[in-house]
């Protein structure tokens, strides 16, 4: 059984919509700013990709909303425009038939702080009734699976930066099982004054105050990254059952992933990029293919010198002597490291580049860093007909998924 | 799918009542409780004030002073546990060749991750909650791995060296029926040979017994803290608070054939569903459920009277047991009127997303032993929850195909089967 790729819904500093997140990407607009829902100054990290005019208001009502985490504001407004572009309506078809496995990492970390800082100002009475279903990581997955009336084998993978990936790596184990339709990929909402505090700690992050120098993947000027929210969600299917119902388009084939750690150092990588590039062929041999066939590399692209580097060498190892005529871009340098919701997000650029024949440039890169590797400059019209994307998650994780043209 | 089979091979349990595998069996077969007024903090502005807390000596466990540093009490845990399992199953981990470290996975649930962390620092970078804009100078080096708790998942990766799949599974109390299912389904699409899978929370802090406080899900029987966890009883009024966790060594049976390792049992089925109906509230005919019990049954081919016991969720409030004792009769029809059925959680309590790993441990040993666990605290059956669930004394009875459930907050249901060695030719 194939898993493809029907609907795509975008929550993104890029924009709201694949649409406009697409468009923004290939005009190369650089959506890190100045963090405005706080006063950030005081913080190391003051930048951030924050998705413009999203409001809970145009996705959700009011009751749902007061009930909820930013961050599943994000997953439910996702959802909902991938399966209106997928043209798949839950309850068209047995409930049991379509399932949600989303990648989390920080889950309600906003709806958190402020019930934590209730408790200890006010006192227990001040707790919200709803924290107790809003912080923790399965609140997304539980809130749009009871939206859709969709009741099919659900998950929460949490894997750091991973988890976009590894949760539409496992949407093909549900839909091998048995399950036609999966709702897969991930959202965050990190940018809370705790939630920065927090992220601070990993010592990864930019502290330009200049947008423009801070977040700068493969650049020699690459600093650290910048934090950003939203992501993407998708629906991913069973071939056939999309070719029965007829869904209007399908982007591309899940044809192959793959998952490894480091289990190296609780925040330092590898000393050598082995594993990451072990789950890259990894994913290669499952999906058929060989090194040769790809026509596209979406790379993690942390925004550090040394782990930009040896993302570079795990490229080498997998491409070898054809590495320098990869093209390999990251545009996250436009809005940031969304963590699961990124890398949920690289497989909604990696299936646009497929739809459009064209590779986006790699965001916010001035100065590209001597990694003998083809990244790309401007967008690029080229055949798209094998997509390779990467993502890291902190602490080791290393996943790898190749989209194919279907 | 693929005919490759799941076997354990190693267990290890960090439970209330003592931190090891065999004060665990022994608490249960016992049929003693380990719920008790809350020490932690002080309870008293709680309406809750319960808690079935583990009397943990991290350093004694084995971990490192470095491990210890860094990681909350949930990962400390969950790293005891593995530590256990790993020497049980008799594996050399780190393997000697890395090639075979390649092959072993790391599937791990938690529900809540590093909450009691979390909240801990918050209170420093916030000065007790006076300061929305909270000062990160006076926040841990380590915040960045309570705040993404797949930072579990690494920490055992680097413990045993492995460099398999690694993930935490984080779907609310099903978390460690959904871990270990993850791993079965790891070790059948060839992904990995071994799977260190399991589950750990540790939640008994001041902002989750508040937030269960909010809804009235747990016991407010403050003034009787051993006999407060009371699943089927007509008197139960909520859930215990616990924390623990277990960790279970899957492994490819002819991975396991090969190496002469002694087996548990074989995980024949796992199946998972949602209930798509309400974050915390559950329909009384337990339809849900019962799919996942019928999705598990078939794929591991057997037939709903081969089942010797259900292990419940059980875990004390109004609606679940009535829920889950309809989904049970729903699955095996009369057959579920002749199957013992027990709650551990009334000796344990409710260790929210690890509870689920930590019950299947109790099912592994009870296959060995040939024991069913009671169910503690039951005096007085609840007329709606009308099937054997083995009040208060263990039961010796051979056992060849054992059945866990589990429910949780996001409308998740869950089963796992497990089946005696030999039992599948």
């Amino acid at each position: 059984m194939s898993a493809v790729i029907t609907g795509l819904g975008v929550v993104s500093p890029g924009g709201i919509g694949a649409a406009e997140h697409w468009r923004s990407t290939l005009a190369g607009e650089l959506r890190v700013g100045p963090i405005e829902t706080f006063d950030a100054s005081r913080y190391g990290t003051a930048v951030a990709g924050q998705v413009p005019g999203f409001r809970s208001a145009d996705h959700l009502d009011d009751r749902l909303a007061v009930q909820t985490d930013r961050w599943t504001w994000m997953s439910l407004a996702a959802a909902r425009m991938a399966l209106d572009d997928a043209d798949y309506d839950p309850a068209a078809h047995d409930p049991y038939a379509t399932a949600v496995a989303l990648g989390s990492g920080a889950g309600g970390v906003e709806f958190g702080q402020r019930e934590i800082q209730a408790l200890w100002a006010q006192g227990r009475k001040a707790v919200s009734a709803y924290q107790s279903i809003a912080w923790f990581y399965a609140a997304s997955t539980g809130q749009v699976s009871i939206k859709h009336g969709t009741k099919g084998p659900s998950s929460v993978l949490v894997s750091d930066g991973a988890g976009g990936l590894d949760s539409v790596g496992h949407a093909r184990r549900v839909i091998r099982r048995g399950t036609a339709a999966v709702l897969a990929g991930g959202t965050e909402a990190p940018l809370c004054p705790y939630a920065l505090a927090c992220q601070s700690a990993n010592d990864r992050m930019t502290v330009s105050r200049d947008p423009r120098r801070g977040y700068k993947p493969f650049d020699v000027a690459a600093n650290g990254y910048a934090p950003g929210e939203g992501g993407a969600v998708l629906v991913v299917e069973d071939e056939a059952a999309a070719a029965e119902r007829r869904a209007p388009q399908v982007y591309a084939r899940v044809a192959g992933y793959a998952a490894t750690h480091d289990a190296h150092h609780h925040r330092e990588p590898a000393p050598d990029g082995h594993h990451l590039s072990r789950a890259m062929v990894r994913a290669l041999d499952d999906a058929g293919v060989g090194p040769d066939d790809v026509d596209l590399v979406i790379a993690d692209g942390a925004g550090s010198p040394d782990l930009d580097a040896l993302e570079a060498q795990a490229l080498h190892e997998t491409f070898g002597a054809r590495t320098p005529q990869v093209p390999v871009t990251a545009p996250q340098g436009l809005i940031g490291r969304l963590c699961a919701g990124g890398s949920a997000l690289s497989l909604v650029t990696a299936a646009l580049a497929l739809r459009d024949g064209i590779a986006p440039a790699v965001g916010n890169l001035d100065d590209p860093a001597d990694y003998g590797l083809d990244l790309v400059r401007e967008p690029r019209p080229q055949r798209v007909d094998v997509v390779l994307v990467a993502a890291r998650g902190y602490g080791g994780f290393n996943s790898a998924t190749v989209l194919v043209r279907p | 799918m693929s005919g490759r089979r799941t076997v354990v091979t190693g267990i290890g349990v960090v439970a209330p009542g003592g931190p090891t595998r065999k004060e665990f069996w022994q608490l249960l077969t016992d049929g003693r409780t380990a719920t008790r007024r809350i020490s932690f903090f002080d309870p008293a502005p709680f309406r809750s004030q319960l808690a079935a807390e583990v009397d943990f000596d991290p350093l004694a466990a084995g971990l490192s002073r470095q491990e210890i540093g860094r990681n909350d009490r949930f990962a400390q845990f969950a790293l005891a546990a593995a530590m256990e399992a790993v020497a049980d199953s008799g594996l050399e981990l780190p393997a000697a060749a890395e090639r075979e470290g390649e092959r072993v996975a790391v599937s791990l649930g938690s529900a809540v991750g590093a909450t009691t962390r979390l909240e801990d620092e918050y209170v420093l970078v916030s000065d007790g909650g006076r300061n929305w804009l909270v000062d990160p100078r006076y926040g841990s080096r380590f915040l960045y791995e309570a705040l993404v708790p797949s930072s579990l998942a690494t920490e055992v990766a680097i413990r045993f060296g492995v460099h398999g799949p690694a993930t935490v599974l984080s779907t609310g109390c099903t978390s460690g029926l959904d871990a270990v299912g993850y791993g079965h389904q790891l070790i059948e699409d060839g992904d990995a040979d071994v799977v260190i899978a399991g589950a750990t929370d540790a939640p008994i802090s001041p902002i989750s017994i508040a937030c269960f406080d909010a809804i009235k899900a747990t016991s407010a029987r403050n003034d009787d803290p051993e006999h407060a966890s009371r699943p089927f009883d007509a008197t139960r009024d909520g859930f215990v608070m616990g924390e623990g966790s277990a960790v279970l060594i899957l492994e490819e049976l002819e991975h396991a054939r090969r190496r002469g390792a002694s087996v548990y049992c074989e995980v024949v089925g796992y199946a998972n569903r949602c209930n798509a109906f309400h974050m915390t509230g559950l329909r009384p005919d337990g339809v849900e459920m019962a799919e996942a019990i019928d999705t598990a049954l078939r794929a591991a081919r057997l037939a709903p009277d081969t089942v010797s016991y259900v292990n419940a969720h059980g875990s004390g409030t109004k609606q679940n047991d009535v829920h889950e004792t309809a989904a049970v009769k729903r699955s095996l029809g009369d057959h579920a009127y002749r199957t013992p059925m027990s709650s551990i959680k009334s000796m344990v309590g409710h260790s929210l997303g690890a509870i689920g790993s930590i019950e299947l441990a109790a099912c592994a040993l009870a296959i060995e032993h040939g024991v069913v666990p009671p169910t503690a605290n039951l005096e007085n059956r609840d007329p709606n929850c009308d099937l054997d669930y083995v009040p208060k004394v263990a039961r010796d009875q051979a056992l060849d195909v054992v059945l866990s459930v589990g429910s949780g907050f996001g409308g998740f249901q869950s089963a796992v089967l497990l089946a005696r060695p030999g039992f599948r030719p």
